[in-house]
Parts: C-alpha cells; structure tokens; sequence
C-alpha cells in the first residue's frame, strides 16, 4: 500500500474523500439528513466542514424524507451530476427502497441504456451500541441480489477513502457501507486520489490451511483469530471482500483452491446472507477440492435485541471463528 | 379569469389540438392493435385526458424535463417523443426508445426531455425533484413537469416530495391528472379531501385547480406554474380534473362505476370540443383540420409499420446495460 506515515480513521478517511471529490468535480453534491455544518456536519460528522467549503448550494441537509433523498439523488444524476446522499442507518434505506430497487438499480437497463445513475448511497450501521432493532442491522444481501447496485463494505480507513472515490467516481450506483463500530480505528492514511477498485478484494493475510473471508467490522476480527490460531499452528489466509457485489470469485476462488478451507463471517443474519452466496459459489466450482464442509457464521436469526449480553451474544465474535476453524483444521 | 389578450393564440391553439389528436389516433391504433391480438403488451389508455398535456406543454422548450408514469403516452407525445419510437417500444423492438428494454411502463427519450416513466405510483415526483435539483444548482433555466395521478396523491412520495421542492423552492410543477379513479377505487373513496389542490397549502405553494378537459384553462393554469418555477419562486401544484374513457388497464370491465358515469364523461370529449370551437371561432377550418388529422393518420400508421417492421432484441440484450460494464452472469 501507497501510504504515508499519516494516519487518519475512517470518519476523516469518507470525509477527506469527499472533500477531494468535490474539488475535483463541481457535479459531486452530499444531501442528507443533518449533513451541512449548521446540524453538525452528519449524526457522526462525516461530512463536517463540507457546506463551509463548498457551499450550501453542493451541501444540503434535508428534512427526514428518505423517499425524497434518493429521488432527489436520483433526478440529479440522470443528468451528470455526482450525488453522495447520506441515509443515516442503514436500517432507514427500507423507507427508501423502491427509490433505491425500482429506480436507481433499473434506470439503465430499462432505459435501454440512454440514463444511467451515478449515485452514491452512504449509510451506517453495526451492533455494540445498545440502539436495538432498528438500528444496527446489516441489511447487504438485499441490495446484492439487486441487478445493478453495486455494494461495498471497507473494513479499514486507507480503502474507506480508496472506495469512495471510486463509488464517487463510478457510473452505476454504489451503496457505501461504514460500520459504526469502527468508525474511529486509524489506519494509515493514502496519498490524495488514491482509488480502490470496486470488485476487489483484498488479501491482508496470507495463509495455507484455511481461507476467513470477512467484510467490514469482522475482517479485524478474522485478522485477530488467524494470529492466535498460528500459534497452533493453523495458517489462516484471510480475504477482506472490500466489495459484496460484484463479487471477486477469482480472490475467493483462488484462495479456497490453495486452502482446501473457508469460513465465511459476517454480522449479518446467517440464512440467506452474503455467507450463504459464497459458499454456493465455492462448492459449485470447488467441490472436489475442498477437505472440509465450509463454515458460515453470522449473527442470530433474530432482530438485533437491546440488552447488553444479548446484542452481545447476537453478533458473531472470534471464539466462533476460532471453534469454526479447530472444526474443520483437526 | 385572465383578459383575453392573455389566451392563447390562434396558432398555440391550433397546436394544442394537434397535439390532442395526435395522442388521439396513437390511442386508438394502439387499442386495435392490442384488440385484434397484434400488440401484445399491458396499455394503460389516456382516452380522454388529452388536453392536459397538450395545452402544458406548449409552454415548455425541449430542454425541460418531463417525468410521467404508466399511464403516459399523452405526456410523451406531447413532449415531442416521435410516435414510431413509441410504438417500437410498446411492441418490444431494438429501434424502441429503449430498445425494447423498457416497455410501455418506462418509455424514456431524454432527447425530448422524458428523463423517467415509472410503473410505481408517486414515483415520478421524488425524482422530478432531483431534476429540478440539478437545474437550479447549474443556474439553468429549464423546469421539470412531474406527472402522476389522483391515487399517487395518497402515497408517501408525495407529501415528501411537494415538501422537500417548497423548502428548497424547486423549479418543478406537479401535475396531478385527476382522473376520478385510483386503479378501481373511486376518488372519494381513497381521498382525505375534495379537491387535491388543497393540498398545496399544506406544502405552502400555490394548488391550482382547474379543469383538464378545458384546453384554455389548462393553458392558463401550466403557464402561470411553470412562469413562477422559471421565475425562481419554486414550485406548484396542479391538480387538473379529467376523465379515463378505458379504465385503469385496457380490459377494464368498468363494473366498479356508476352506470352512465363513463358515457356522460365521453360525451364531454375534449378532442371533439376543441376542434369544433376551432372552427365555431374561426381559427380554422373543417378542411385545414382534416388535413392535419390525415397527416397525423399517416405518422401513426407509418410509425405501427415501423415497430412491426422492427426486430426485437438480440438476447445478448439481457445483460448489456445493467451496469456501465457488461458483468459475468
């Protein structure tokens, strides 16, 4: 990685990232709820210091409407301009989902390709902090099963701004997805218009016996297990998606082969989750080569609960990953 | 009412009602055509509502925008999307507005300003707003006409939408074409309020209610909107009262209206009234009229010739156009 010395978190990281954006492409528009500086520049301040610099013209907070975010998102792009809206949690995207599945998904196609809709979608979302069950969800696997959204997940600041300038940069629509959780861990920081290509992933740790493919928050956590599985002598390779659609199959594909193993993590409930897709995907093409059944875990079939052991409990953590892979590394 | 001098002229009204019988004879082609079996496809007629766009969309250039819904074809036409592209849609073939992709739910011919027809009810309008949007950020002077029907003034979109376009002050006209039914269910039915146009004052810009079968008062209404949203004085709402002479889906057996409701408003067709007061008034004549409805008999016939002529799409279609770049399946 292109980095400097500097590091920055993925708060700064989105932020910077649009700020670059909008300086380089007077069509870049952010509208959300609370996003210019006189309601504080975003929930999180993510786009704190944008309406001072670029103006309340480019910076627009917007009444608590997600029907009316997206479709002004929308609208804009049909004709060239570069909106970054902001729907608060991702939870909330259900207010606006025909805006997001009817419209911004099919314009192209159904258009026969005359429109098209460079949009990005930013939200938030992620368990640990108490704000129960309509407020934490990881809602991906809707969006991917959507032709014509792309969706990506980072898990760490330096492709947090790689991948928004790409999403930015990108004539489909990008649904952005930052984790609450993690919003203030540093990483180091990459030169200024730096991209990360979407349908990428990512290869932060090699390994032998066994491939972790995680997204967002639970790639630190695969991270974590495969440091403390070395010591038992486990190679754990683990793959960070980076993106969920379109999805790298060469990556995961490429891994898994070497590996003969894979378990999948995310924080999404585990039936029909993003899990669930790329173990298909692994067994359809590798299931000769592989040496043990592979392994999903996600979180509980249940809504996101309030009480702290439970929303504790309901997440997936690293002991599941490690009992995942003793499981099928005896 | 506004003095005389202020009505449309000879020649607007001249052009309003081509404009009507153009929707007209596409109309009733394309009814035959689905009748006798040699179009297939769901048709959604705007029989009756006619003089609502015709007599708006004079006052708009190619530059503005229009979005509209499946119930549409009188809002394209009248925007300027030639009838054959039209017909070669409806009919699913490559030389459609959108090459057979979209169909007649999502007819879309941003060269003529129609950025978006949408099958969802309401759905026009949060977009309309983004079009708007872009305008007033790049200090064009172009307004966007957002189209849709009673029924959608009940939908979420909406009453986010006039609110969001009032505290922005959009450059859009929302245009309810009140046609007295949401699908089956009679207006009062579904309906918290006699006239839509009320409903403006909740949103604080002007509800012009107006008769959408009248062509002058349609005028004078979609002027003063669309002078007001060039203006920079942000948007209105114009609920124009009409009627749809086939049901919500062609095949309706109308069972849900009043006996006699649907005859009595067919008496009132605007087509017919506006032609004789063009003649009653001297604007024109019977034979300069004929000759413009042969003209347009011969565009329509020409333009159904073409889209059968027409071949429907490669099937290498099916995954061209879902993103920028063509994606493994």
């Amino acid at each position: 990685m292109n980095a400097s010395a500097k590091t920055f978190n993925t708060i700064q990281a989105v932020n910077r990232a649009i700020d670059d954006a909008m300086e380089d492409d007077v069509n870049v528009i952010v509208l959300g709820e609370d996003v210019a500086d006189a309601q504080e520049g975003g929930v999180m301040g993510v786009t704190k210091g944008l309406s001072t610099k670029f103006g309340a013209s480019r910076v627009r907070s917007t009444p608590i409407a997600e029907q009316a975010i997206i479709g002004a998102a929308i609208g804009a792009s049909l004709v060239g301009m570069r909106p970054v809206a902001e729907i608060m949690l991702m939870n909330f995207t259900t207010v606006a989902m025909d805006m997001i599945v009817n419209h911004a998904a099919k314009l192209r196609f159904m258009s026969g390709g005359q429109t098209h809709v460079p949009l990005v979608i930013r939200t938030m979302t992620g368990t640990g902090f108490g704000v129960g069950g309509q407020h934490s969800d990881y809602l991906e696997a809707w969006f991917a099963h959507v032709a014509g959204l792309k969706v990506v997940a980072p898990s760490n600041p330096a492709d947090a701004y790689g991948l928004m300038r790409s999403c930015i940069d990108c004539e489909d629509p990008c649904l952005f997805i930052e984790n609450m959780a993690s919003y203030w861990t540093p990483g180091p920081m990459p030169e200024r218009g730096t991209r990360v290509p979407i349908g990428k992933a990512a290869v932060p740790r090699e390994g032998s016996d066994v491939t972790l493919i995680a997204h967002s928050r639970q790639v630190a956590d695969c991270l974590a297990v495969a440091k403390q599985v070395e010591a038992e002598g486990i190679s754990a390779e683990v793959i960070d998606l980076r993106t969920i659609s379109p999805l790298d199959n060469a990556t995961i594909l490429a891994s898994v082969e070497k590996t003969g193993r894979a378990v999948i993590v995310h924080e999404a409930v585990k039936p029909f989750g993003v899990g669930a897709e790329i173990s298909a995907r692994i067994n359809e093409a590798l299931f000769g080569k592989l040496k043990a059944p592979v392994q999903r875990i996600g979180s509980a079939f249940c809504p996101v609960p309030f009480a702290k052991p439970l929303e504790t409990a309901f997440a997936p953590n690293t002991a599941q990953i490690a009992a995942a892979i003793h499981q099928i590394c005896r | 009412m506004a003095e005389s001098n202020y009505d449309p002229g000879a020649d607007t009204l001249i052009e309003i009602y081509r404009r009507m019988a153009l929707i007209k004879q596409n109309d009733e082609r394309f009814r035959a055509a689905i009748k006798s079996g040699r179009l297939v496809a769901p048709y959604y007629s705007p029989r009756g509502q006619e003089a609502i766009p015709a007599a708006l969309s004079v006052h708009l250039t190619p530059q503005d925008y229009i979005c509209t819904i499946y119930r549409g074809i009188h809002d394209m036409l009248a925007k300027g999307v030639p009838s054959r592209l039209i017909w070669a849609e409806i009919a699913g073939r490559t030389t459609g507005t959108c090459k057979g992709k979209g169909g007649p739910m999502h007819v879309t011919h941003p060269e003529s300003g129609v950025m978006i027809t949408t099958g969802i009810v309401g759905s026009s309008m949060p977009i309309a707003n983004g079009l708007a949007l872009a305008a007033q950020i790049r200090g064009e002077n172009r307004v966007t006409i957002a189209n849709f029907g009673d029924g959608a003034s009940n939908i979420g979109a909406f009453h986010e939408s006039l609110n969001l376009a009032s505290v922005w002050k959009l450059p859009v006209i929302f245009v309810c074409q009140n046609n007295g039914y949401a699908e089956h269910t009679r207006f009062d039915l579904g309906t918290s309020v006699a006239h839509i146009a009320d409903r403006a004052a909740a949103y604080g810009m002007p509800g012009l209610h107006v008769d959408g079968n009248d062509p002058v008062a349609m005028w004078h209404a979609a002027g003063e909107a669309i002078a007001r949203a060039r203006a920079g004085q942000g948007p209105s709402l114009i609920e124009a009262v009409t009627f749809r002479f086939y049901g919500h889906i062609l095949g309706d057996a109308d069972a849900y209206m009043a006996k006699g409701e649907k005859s009595a408003a067919m008496e009132k067709d605007p087509v017919p009234r506006l032609r004789a007061s063009l003649i009653e008034r001297g604007i024109a004549t019977e034979a300069s009229l004929a000759a413009m409805e042969a003209a347009i008999a011969s565009e329509v016939e020409e333009a159904e010739a073409f889209a059968f002529a027409s071949p429907t799409p490669d099937l290498s279609e099916l995954l061209r156009d879902v993103y920028a770049e063509e994606l493994a399946a």
